[in-house]
């Protein structure tokens, strides 16, 4: 994904690389807790996998997942774009879709058709 | 007056945490409008900016706070399996709810919904309090990323709400209960 550039804003000082960054992360990281919520419910043989903390079930392992993958992608996009201005409006549509994706997928009526 | 330990700590996570977080909203949503909308001719004092701050850092941390205390400590209650041949299930709420076809849908779709929506709002409100605070007045200049810091601090408001909602609903159906029972005061004869 060719989104960034180094040309420097014009309309502010600091980049929004480092807010995009966080944006699309986020984005990210309600997604997979989503798409792993789904997945833990429809395979079977995933559940004891991601019973991490086995009084809380497999709750424990989606959201562990999730938050340890939402915050390793913010590092690394952190990282590579804090010092750039990206695409901004591509950004933020991917990380509305997938945060809308993330509300329809934990909606259980929704997930059941999957 | 008494409450058993793990109605306290339901008490403490659905109307501690997530009713403080909610009640945080309405003030927060409201200043991050103001202080981002571009047509402002003065922007917020630092003072100001600094308060708004603390005010999303303190939200973020009752957010979390309410989600792990809300999975690691009332959910396994909540889901805690009868032993064979129980009858009086008023002690495995989620038994209980779904022991009878009237209530099984506060399980099968609210607590269902409930247990994942609800980690939208710390995510969300996590990156909203990041992005503020990174660009802080300078927010009003980058359109973009103040439309998205709004549309998620939103979600983290709904996400919450609907969590917050169904807590309430499903907790009135089949409260969690148990634990040591803690003497509030002593009720005298009327």
């Amino acid at each position: 994904m060719n989104t960034a550039s180094d040309s420097p804003t014009t309309t502010a000082n600091l980049p929004n690389g480092s807010g995009a960054a966080a944006i699309l992360a986020a984005g990210m990281g309600a997604f997979v807790l989503a798409a792993l919520a789904v997945a833990g419910d429809k395979w079977i043989h995933l559940k004891p996998a991601l019973s991490f903390y086995k009084p809380t079930g497999p709750l424990s392992g989606v959201t562990t997942i999730a938050i340890v993958v939402w915050l390793g992608t913010w590092a690394v996009l952190e990282w590579r774009w804090r010092h750039k201005t990206v695409a901004m409006a591509r950004i933020n549509a991917i990380a509305f879709v997938l945060l809308l994706l993330s509300i329809l997928l934990t909606f259980p009526p929704i997930a059941d058709l999957l | 007056m008494q409450i058993t330990s793990h109605g306290l700590w339901a008490m403490i996570h659905g109307l501690g945490f997530g009713g403080l977080y909610l009640l945080a909203f309405s003030g927060a949503l409201v200043e991050l409008y103001r202080s981002t909308a571009p047509a402002v001719a003065y922007p917020p004092s630092p003072a100001r900016g600094r308060f708004l701050n603390v005010y999303l850092i303190l939200m973020v941390v009752l957010a979390w706070l309410a989600v792990v205390s809300g999975a690691y400590i009332v959910y396994p209650w909540y889901r805690t399996a009868a032993p064979p041949g129980t009858i009086d299930l008023s002690l495995y709420p989620q038994r209980l709810l779904m022991a009878n076809p009237t209530t099984s849908g506060w399980h099968s779709l609210g607590m269902e919904w409930k247990e994942h929506v609800a980690w939208l709002a710390p995510i969300s409100i996590t990156m909203v309090a990041f992005v503020f605070i990174r660009y802080g007045n300078e927010l009003r200049n980058h359109v973009q990323l103040r439309r998205a810091v709004l549309g998620f601090a939103w979600v983290a408001f709904l996400a919450a709400a609907l969590a917050g909602f169904l807590g309430a609903v499903i907790d009135k159906q089949a409260p969690v209960k148990g634990g040591a029972t803690i003497q509030l005061t002593q009720g005298g004869e009327r």
